[in-house]
């Protein structure tokens, strides 16, 4: 039963990635995108992690989906624009590349035996259970707790700092002027 | 449920982070209530303040060694220093932006915490005895350097340079948490010490492949945040597109602090692997020697220059991390004070010539400046000895104390490229010297040196020559800093 | 385990097919008589000017960005509301230190004016 229901989501993960990959508009890009998050959620479940599958939905498929919807209409990018591309041979060898990742990876995974439990023996019964995370969180984690409170402070200056806004004359160069894009050897 | 423990924490042991952090958050807010729009300096200074105060902290630490926060941090000797030296890149990044961001126009009073929670994240991976701190600790630096990379928007160069690190940083955290995802599928555990001791444990079964796979993305990692060649690509055009100060503290913060954890690593949890990851760190320290130095070659552009010359500089801290010994940790830490005075002190020079109108960081502006600032071109003459490694500088030292320790350590092949490439590098380094000396000058550029630059110039072209000629107390000190397993 | 699950999965599929179900009645039984001017966009029975599609501003983004920082912050909380009669006073310190972090990027980001409109 939790083979298929394994298989059934994976398969939907994975069209959802495929179709946000090749979807022409933007918009539709990220709808596919939230298929995958959605699929991603039900897979946490399988792995006995309710908590997780909630904070996908609610963060994931709930506040990052709305960002990302924002990025498109703040840029008005819901067609792709056949860009110019400056570097042709780069998409085949990056699909090159890629495929050999992935075949290293399924290698990894099949002779690396991955459906072994770690050396630490199988999993706690209450593993993934909110309340054990709960008690991880304030016991064995609290520090790396304490340092995501802090990263997440950055990130809010971040936010403040990047957006407030400069005038023209403050800046150092015209805008217009463009800066040469490409890696320079 | 019976009442949960939460393990006895020792505040002494991270008392300097403790410090940094809690002092970058009031003076963000003292920074917006209290202090008026143009008088951001005044944070600036607070920020310098703290960074000393968290030194001073750290002094009578030097005694105290132990692991806190369930092993997930250890304070160690290794780490103290190594403190200590983020502590004064922090302080003299600081100073060098005290006057450059209202000259550019681009000053706010964030800036200054910001660099104080940078310095806490490279604190965070000095000390860091797990893979999830060390993780956070790279995470809360990147962050924090894509903020300040961007800091020059509206120029578009600085929104570039942001957005190429931001977009080939998050590849490399994504790396590093795959990485460590598989070696915890691997061995069980994300804590170095365990690692190392499920390893040696035949009775464990730990699982080798994936092990693998795990360290490999974890070195990838760690080789995109120092530049290594072939992961260096992003250095040029960050370097050339931040606010200069800011290339500086990257040039020498994030490698220092990436280096410190990557040597943990290896030292305390994956000795075992050593026959796996010796032969490819050796082959990118080789590249990352030939091809950074060689790119530096080309430049006309003095920061470019300097970028690439760090891309070289990584190479050479690398061959003193592949020595897993403790000579080998020593080596890094001189290496590491004596790159970070130089290159501070080269990058303060730049800045001084740095003209917010026409920004072109170009060789000519060097040309002829004995005649018009002499202290400033024989300060920038020291740096440049120092980088190539000609003594009696610290830079010669340095390159002195890894190459011997790398032969010693059997790695005479990459010791006779490491030396090669250094003469190599004398050519570049001593084009800008020589065109400060015997050229007439050329053009109307003005350096503008203000207090806090002369003060950092002064400074780092002093102790780089203290330290070149009297090596013996810095020695000293690294000699008694010991890398403990914290486990 | 699974099994507990069971009724929000009910509850999906009955979502669903209220969805699927309205859809298809309506374009079963609604009628389809398209005019151009039905087809035009609708803008308060003014004529339409310019494209549907515009940028929005940037402050909707801003929004949207501290939104998820918070969001990521208050998702903590659900475990800490799960444990923090065992873990009593240390918890509430713990767990107090974080908010303080929290409340001083609230704070910060206020004063800055980062939450007003214009």
């Amino acid at each position: 039963m939790d083979f298929v229901l394994f298989f059934l989501t994976a398969a939907i993960a994975l069209a959802g990635a495929i179709a946000m990959l090749v979807a022409r508009n933007a918009i539709h890009s990220a709808l596919f995108l939230l298929l995958n998050f959605g699929a991603i959620a039900v897979l946490f479940l399988l792995l006995q992690s309710p908590f997780l599958f909630t904070i996908q939905l609610s963060i994931y498929a709930g506040a990052i989906m709305v960002l990302f919807l924002f990025v498109v209409m703040l840029l008005g990018a819901e067609q792709v624009e056949a860009a110019q591309d400056k570097l042709p041979w780069q998409q085949p060898l990056a699909l090159v590349m890629g495929a050999g990742l992935l075949v290293i990876a399924v290698i990894t995974a099949v002779r690396g035996g991955s459906n072994d439990a770690p050396p630490g023996g199988e999993a706690a019964e209450a593993f993934g259970d909110p309340a054990s995370l709960g008690e991880l969180l304030f016991t064995e984690y609290l520090l790396p707790f304490q340092i995501t409170g802090i990263i997440l402070l950055v990130a809010v200056i971040g936010v403040v700092v990047l957006n407030q806004q400069r005038t023209q004359a403050q800046s150092e160069e015209t805008p217009g002027e463009r800066p040469s894009s490409s890696v320079q050897p | 449920m019976d009442s949960i423990q939460i393990p006895p924490i020792d505040f002494r042991l991270i008392a300097p982070l403790l410090v940094v952090t809690t002092w970058a958050m009031v003076l963000l807010l003292v920074d917006v209530f209290a202090i008026p729009a143009n008088r951001k300096k005044l944070t600036g200074y607070l920020a310098i303040a703290g960074l000393v105060v968290a030194g001073l902290v750290a002094i009578p630490l030097w005694d105290v060694s132990g692991s806190t926060f369930s092993n997930m941090v250890v304070l160690d000797r290794y780490s103290l220093i190594l403190t200590w030296i983020f502590l004064i890149i922090g302080a003299l990044t600081i100073t060098m932006a005290l006057d450059y961001l209202p000259r550019h126009g681009i000053e706010q009073g964030e800036f200054y915490p910001l660099i104080m929670f940078a310095v806490a994240g490279m604190i965070l991976m000095a000390q860091g005895t797990d893979l999830i701190v060390l993780f956070l600790g790279v995470e809360l630096l990147s962050i924090t350097l894509y903020i300040l990379t961007g800091f020059a928007y509206p120029r578009l160069t600085s929104e570039e340079a942001a957005m190429k690190y931001l977009v080939l940083g998050a590849f490399a955290a994504g790396f590093f948490i795959y990485g460590i995802a598989l070696t915890y599928g691997a061995v069980g555990t994300t804590n170095l010490a365990l690692i190392a001791e499920r390893l040696a444990d035949p009775a464990a079964e730990t699982n080798q492949l994936l092990l693998l796979a795990g360290a490999s993305l974890i070195l990838i990692t760690f080789a995109f945040k120092v530049a290594l060649v072939p992961f260096h690509m992003w250095t040029p055009d960050v370097y050339e597109g931040s606010p200069t100060p800011v290339a500086a503290f990257m040039s020498v913060g994030t490698k220092g602090a990436s280096f410190a954890a990557l040597l943990r690593i290896l030292v305390t949890a994956l000795p075992a692997l050593e026959p796996f990851w010796l032969p490819v760190l050796g082959m990118l320290a080789a590249l990352t020697m030939i091809i950074g130095n060689l790119g530096a070659l080309s430049q006309t552009n003095v920061k470019r220059m300097l970028a690439y010359s760090s891309v070289g500089h990584a190479g050479y801290i690398l061959l003193s991390i592949m020595v897993v010994s403790e000579r080998g940790a020593q080596a890094f830490l001189f290496y590491t004070l004596a790159y970070t005075l130089t290159n501070l002190g080269a990058f303060a020079v730049v800045i001084a010539l740095e003209q917010r109108s026409n920004a072109t960081w170009s060789l000519d502006d060097f040309t002829g400046l004995y005649k018009r600032q002499p202290l400033l071109a024989l300060a920038m003459a020291v740096f440049m000895f120092s980088l190539a490694g000609v003594p009696p500088t610290a830079g010669f030292m340095a390159k002195f104390y890894v190459f011997t320790t790398a032969y010693e350590g059997g790695l005479g092949w990459l010791v006779l490229i490491g030396v090669l490439t250094s003469a190599l590098a004398v050519f570049f380094y001593l084009r800008v010297v020589i065109r400060m000396f015997m050229h007439e000058p050329q053009g109307e550029l003005e350096p503008t040196l203000d207090r806090g630059l002369s003060a950092d110039i002064a400074i780092a072209g002093g102790l780089t020559l203290l330290f070149g000629i009297v090596p013996a107390p810095i020695i000293f000190l690294v000699e008694r800093s010991l890398v403990a397993a914290g486990g | 385990m699974l099994g507990s699950f069971l009724p929000i999965l009910v509850l999906f599929l009955i979502a669903a097919f209220i969805a699927v179900f309205v859809i298809t009645v309506s374009s079963l039984l609604g009628p389809r008589k398209s005019t151009p001017r039905k087809l035009a966009p609708y803008e308060s029975g003014m004529e339409p000017i310019g494209a549907a599609i515009r940028r929005i501003p940037v402050k909707f983004y801003v929004v949207a960005m501290l939104f998820i920082v918070f969001d990521i912050e208050v998702i903590f909380f659900y475990p800490y509301a799960l444990v923090f009669r065992e873990l009593g006073v240390p918890g509430l310190m713990a767990m107090g230190f974080f908010f303080l972090v929290l409340v001083v990027g609230f704070v910060y980001e206020w004063k800055k004016g980062a939450l007003k409109w214009d």
